[in-house]
Parts: structure tokens; C-alpha cells; sequence
């Protein structure tokens, strides 16, 4: 115990540098995120008044802050763009996230119960799509998906559907993309804590007399339960801010989030509002982080 | 019971087989359709290198690719270093003030969504007066990657036997000299997982990259999406299985790399 106290304290002089730049580089911008959220807008660039001047001293301060408006975060409460756009965020994050975990766990469950040398191969094999570009994963499947595209030619072959499916543009064409990209994420927790169950557990259920489909239901699933909040969390979050792949495989008539706020701030170059629609889908995202941070830390740090 | 157990394994490894169809097939068809000869996505003309002689015919492209490999390379240079001292600090720093603070900010770049990190940057580099360009774009994928390199080596530290650096410090050596001689070898092969991680995920960003480049200065992805924003081209699919070769030959080395140094140990993961 002595000598890991006394390594502890060149191991906490290492996290000095990182320490700084995360605090400079993720946690200080999140100010002027909500500084900007803040502002008016104005056609210039940067295209927002700036709201105070930390030059000018306190008094400065205390006059911008009195300047301060929500007028930008009224405007996201009255427009039906915008709550529209987060509840498809949402419902798409959501159902999402359910097909993932339907389509995830029976894969985990497979690669967990393989002899021992094939686990390594199969984990491989989970793990490699993730390290091949997600944005070429998404145009591989514009390929497929449109109008002469694969799909299609092999649906028209076997006389399944009388003339050529659109598939592009679709919310279909979307959810295919979003399950296809964040498969591993949701794989890979559940194989984790499905590879480390106790499998004497299950014989015990069995010579109990459980069949085997309810000493699943009864044994295995509560026991993988940290495994699926992991992996749900994992895939939930970011699609709820998900930009690129509605964008390429969805139609345009309804945005989720993420695209409102890449609309608002590329095209429409209204600065304040984007940082409003940013700071809103940080603040629902807020639990879901929380629930996050504790499991990621649990399990990370729980082997010590 | 036998029966049951047998069905059961054959709906696992009919999920299993289904499961990596559905990953890889997309990205075998798009490497096949790269070759084709014909300007028609789908119809296959034969084979022919001519889409890959397009792309090195192709300036903006090229350029673009140039501005994303050294991004890449810096960025992923920066993340691993930091992302190590990081990970020291979170497994062997025991308890220190604003410990929560600092692995929440590690933890939550993981999961943000790209939109707010990138707007969130570009809105401290215009405060700043940065000029933006190479350095604000690398500065941006550094912060996001080096927690994965993080999470990747501290995972490694968090299962390392700790009794070996204690011996070492039992025998006279110091903190720094222990970690240098008996762990720092131990965890080698993670760092270099985590710089391929942070490499790759450099490589493939869009969103942040669109937010905090500046004019002038595209890199390959944002090329790469406002080409696929109009449509299917077959230059495109050359580009795409030159990025996935690039990334195979570095997979393959990192491995290599990972096996010669924990010959003496067990191998690590490649996650």
C-alpha cells in the first residue's frame, strides 16, 4: 500500500497536461457555447455582437450581462422546427437503439459462447468494420440502396417487388445506415459482460429444472443487464446529434437535430441559434451522460 | 437437453454468420465496384484501374488527402501521448482532487455528439483570433482521440499485475524508473492500439473537421462528403479502397508490433 501511495504521485503529476487540455479544449468552449446561445444575431462576421468584453473590466461585465437574452432559446420553444427536430432525434435515437440491441445480443451471445480460440478471431472480425471509415461505410451503402443499385437488381431478379424499390431518402435507407454503423458499439459491451459470465450459473438453472429458454430470461439477460445499459448508452447518445448519416440516407422533409443545428449554423449562418439548439440537446443529453459517465467508470476502474 | 443445446448453437451461429455478412458485404461490393470499368456505378464493365488514375489526376482531391494524412499523423501523435499521461494519471493516481472532473471529460468526448464538439471548438478558436486551418482542425481531432487512447490504455494499466512494479520499487528503484522499465514495456502494445485508433477516427471525421477548418483547407472526408452529397461516383469508390488499404496495411503492422512485444506477455486486444 505504502509504495502505490508513493507511485501515486508522479502518476498524478502525468495528468497534469492532459488535465489542462481537456479543460481548455472541451470544458471552456461549452462557455462560449452558452455565451454565444446568449447573443443577438447580426449579419457580420463573426456573425453575433459579442456580449461582453472581458477587457473592459467588471462594470462592462455587469452591463453585458444585463444585455444578456433568451430571446434565441423563445424562439427554439415557439418554432415547430425545432421541437419537432428533437423529437425525431428522439424517436429515431430510440428505435434505433431497440433494433441495435435486437440484432446485437443473439451476435454477442453467439461469439461468447464459441470455443475459446474462435472468441479472439470473432471480436477481430466485430472490431474491424469500426476501424474502416464510417463515412465510406455509409457511401458502400448509398451504392446499394439506390435506384439501379444492388438491392434492387436482386429484388427485381427474384420478382419479389413488380418494379425498382426507392430505398434513398428514406427513413428505412436511414435506420439501415444507423444500425449498420453502430453495431460494433453495441456489441462489443454486451460480448464483454456475456463472456464473463459464470457459466455453472446456467447448469445450475438447468438441473433446477429451468428450460433453457426461461433460465435465459431468469439467469443470463439480469446478469448481462450492465452490458446492455452500456451498450444502449453508447449507441442512444450520439445518434440523438447524428449529422451524417440522416443527412446522406434520409429524406429532407424532416432533420433531425443535428442537422437543424448544422443547417442553422452552415447555411443559415445564425450563429446564436445554433449555439441555443446546441446548449438544448446538451441539456437532454445530460442524464443519459451521467448514467454513462458512472458505468464507464465502473467499468473501466471496477477491476482494481 | 442435448437437442436444445444443439438448436441453440445453431441459432448462434446463424446470428453470428448473418451478423457478419451484414458488416462486411457493403464494403466488399464498394472494393469490387472501385475496379469497374464503367462510368455506370452498377454495371460491371470489366475490370480497370482507370477511377484510381482519375484520383491521382485530381488536384483537390490529392491535396485534400495530403491535408488529411498529416492531421491524422499529428493529431494521432498528440492523442496518444497525452491520452497515455492521462490514462497514468486515472490508474496509478489513486484518489486527487477533481479526479470526477477530469475522467467525466475524458469519458463524455466518447459519446458526444460531433456537432456540439465541433461547434463548441470553432466557437474558442474564433474567440481566440486563431487562424483556422491544419493546427485548429488537428488541435480538435487531438481532444477527441486521445480519449480514446485513454480508455485503451487504462483499461491495459487497470488489468496489469501491479506487484511487478512493486518488486521493481522493493528493489530500489524509483516511481518513474519502475514505470519506465517494468510497465511502459507491458503497455506498449495498447499505445500503439491507441494510436491507430486515434489515426483512423482522424481520418474518417466529417462534422468536426467542417467546423473548425477554415476556407482553403479541406480535408479528404469533407472532400470526399460533398461529393457523395451529389450523387454515386466511381472515383469516389477508388478513394474509399485506398483509405480501407491504408488502414489494413496499419492493422496488420500494429499486430505484427503487438505480437513481438508481448511475446514475453499475453496479447492485447486490439481494442
Amino acid at each position: 500500500m505504502s509504495t502505490r501511495r508513493i507511485f501515486a504521485r508522479p502518476a498524478r503529476y502525468a495528468a497534469i497536461a492532459p488535465y489542462l487540455w481537456m479543460a481548455l479544449f472541451f470544458l471552456v468552449p461549452f462557455g462560449f457555447v452558452l455565451k454565444i446561445s446568449l447573443s443577438q444575431t447580426a449579419i457580420a462576421q463573426p456573425p453575433y455582437t459579442p456580449v461582453f468584453d472581458l477587457g473592459e473590466g467588471w462594470a462592462a461585465f455587469k452591463a453585458a450581462f444585463e444585455q444578456l437574452s433568451l430571446e434565441n432559446f423563445r424562439l427554439l420553444l415557439s418554432d415547430n422546427l425545432y421541437i419537432l427536430s428533437y423529437l425525431r432525434s428522439l424517436v429515431v435515437a430510440a428505435t434505433s437503439t431497440l433494433i441495435l440491441l435486437v440484432i446485437g445480443y443473439p451476435i454477442a451471445y453467439g461469439m461468447a459462447r464459441l470455443p475459446q480460440r474462435w472468441q479472439g478471431i470473432a471480436m477481430t472480425l466485430v472490431i474491424v468494420p469500426f476501424w474502416t471509415s464510417f463515412l465510406i461505410r455509409i457511401y458502400a451503402w448509398i451504392n446499394i440502396l439506390q435506384h439501379d443499385g444492388l438491392l434492387n437488381r436482386i429484388l427485381l431478379a427474384l420478382h419479389l417487388v413488380p418494379g425498382p424499390v426507392v430505398w434513398l431518402s428514406t427513413d428505412t435507407a436511414m435506420y439501415i445506415g444507423i444500425v449498420y454503423s453502430y453495431l460494433p458499439f453495441m456489441i462489443l459491451p454486451l460480448y464483454a459482460t456475456l463472456a464473463k459470465m459464470d457459466r455453472t450459473l446456467l447448469e445450475a438453472a438447468e438441473d433446477l429444472g429451468a428450460s433453457a429458454r426461461k433460465a435465459f430470461w431468469l439467469v443470463t439477460f439480469p446478469l448481462s443487464l450492465p452490458g446492455v445499459w452500456a451498450g444502449v448508452l453508447l449507441c442512444f447518445i450520439p445518434i440523438v446529434g447524428e449529422f451524417v448519416i440522416p443527412d446522406l440516407l434520409a429524406g429532407s422533409n424532416s432533420l433531425m437535430i443535428g442537422q437543424t443545428l448544422w443547417l442553422e449554423f452552415f447555411t443559415n449562418k445564425d450563429w446564436p441559434v445554433a449555439s441555443a439548439v446546441a446548449i438544448a440537446l446538451l441539456l437532454l443529453l445530460v442524464p443519459p451522460l451521467v448514467l454513462y459517465d458512472r458505468l464507464q467508470r465502473r467499468q473501466v476502474e471496477g477491476r482494481r | 437437453m442435448a437437442r436444445t443445446v444443439n438448436r441453440l448453437s445453431r441459432f448462434n451461429m446463424t446470428a453470428l454468420a448473418l451478423g457478419l455478412a451484414f458488416l462486411y458485404l457493403p464494403i466488399v461490393i464498394l472494393v469490387i465496384f472501385s475496379f469497374n470499368a464503367s462510368r455506370l456505378v452498377n454495371v460491371w464493365g470489366g475490370w480497370s484501374l482507370r477511377w484510381y488514375i482519375e484520383f491521382f489526376n485530381d488536384r483537390a482531391m490529392l491535396e485534400a488527402a495530403w491535408m488529411s494524412l498529416r492531421v491524422a499523423a499529428v493529431s494521432a501523435t498528440l492523442a496518444t501521448l497525452l491520452g497515455t499521461l492521462a490514462a497514468i494519471g486515472l490508474a496509478r493516481g489513486e484518489r486527487f482532487a477533481g479526479r470526477a472532473l477530469f475522467s467525466g471529460m475524458l469519458y463524455s468526448p466518447l459519446v458526444m455528439p460531433e456537432v456540439i464538439s465541433g461547434l463548441s471548438l470553432l466557437l474558442l478558436f474564433v474567440a481566440l483570433n486563431a487562424e483556422r486551418g491544419f493546427w485548429t482542425v488537428t488541435i480538435a481531432h487531438t481532444t477527441l482521440t486521445m480519449c480514446f487512447v485513454t480508455v485503451v490504455v487504462q483499461s491495459r494499466l487497470a488489468s496489469l499485475d501491479r506487484s511487478l512494479e512493486e518488486a521493481a520499487m522493493d528493489l530500489g528503484c524509483n516511481p518513474v524508473k519502475a514505470f519506465l522499465m517494468v510497465t511502459l514495456p507491458l503497455i506498449v502494445p495498447a499505445i500503439v492500439a491507441g494510436w491507430m485508433l486515434a489515426f483512423t477516427l482522424s481520418l474518417d471525421d466529417v462534422v468536426i473537421a467542417s467546423f473548425t477548418t477554415g476556407p482553403g483547407s479541406a480535408t479528404l472526408p469533407i472532400r470526399i462528403y460533398s461529393e457523395v452529397r451529389l450523387g454515386v461516383k466511381p472515383e469516389i469508390n477508388a478513394i474509399c479502397t485506398l483509405v480501407i488499404a491504408l488502414i489494413a496495411v496499419l492493422i496488420v503492422i500494429a499486430s505484427f508490433a503487438s505480437k513481438l512485444s508481448s511475446s514475453q506477455g499475453e496479447s492485447a486486444a486490439p481494442l
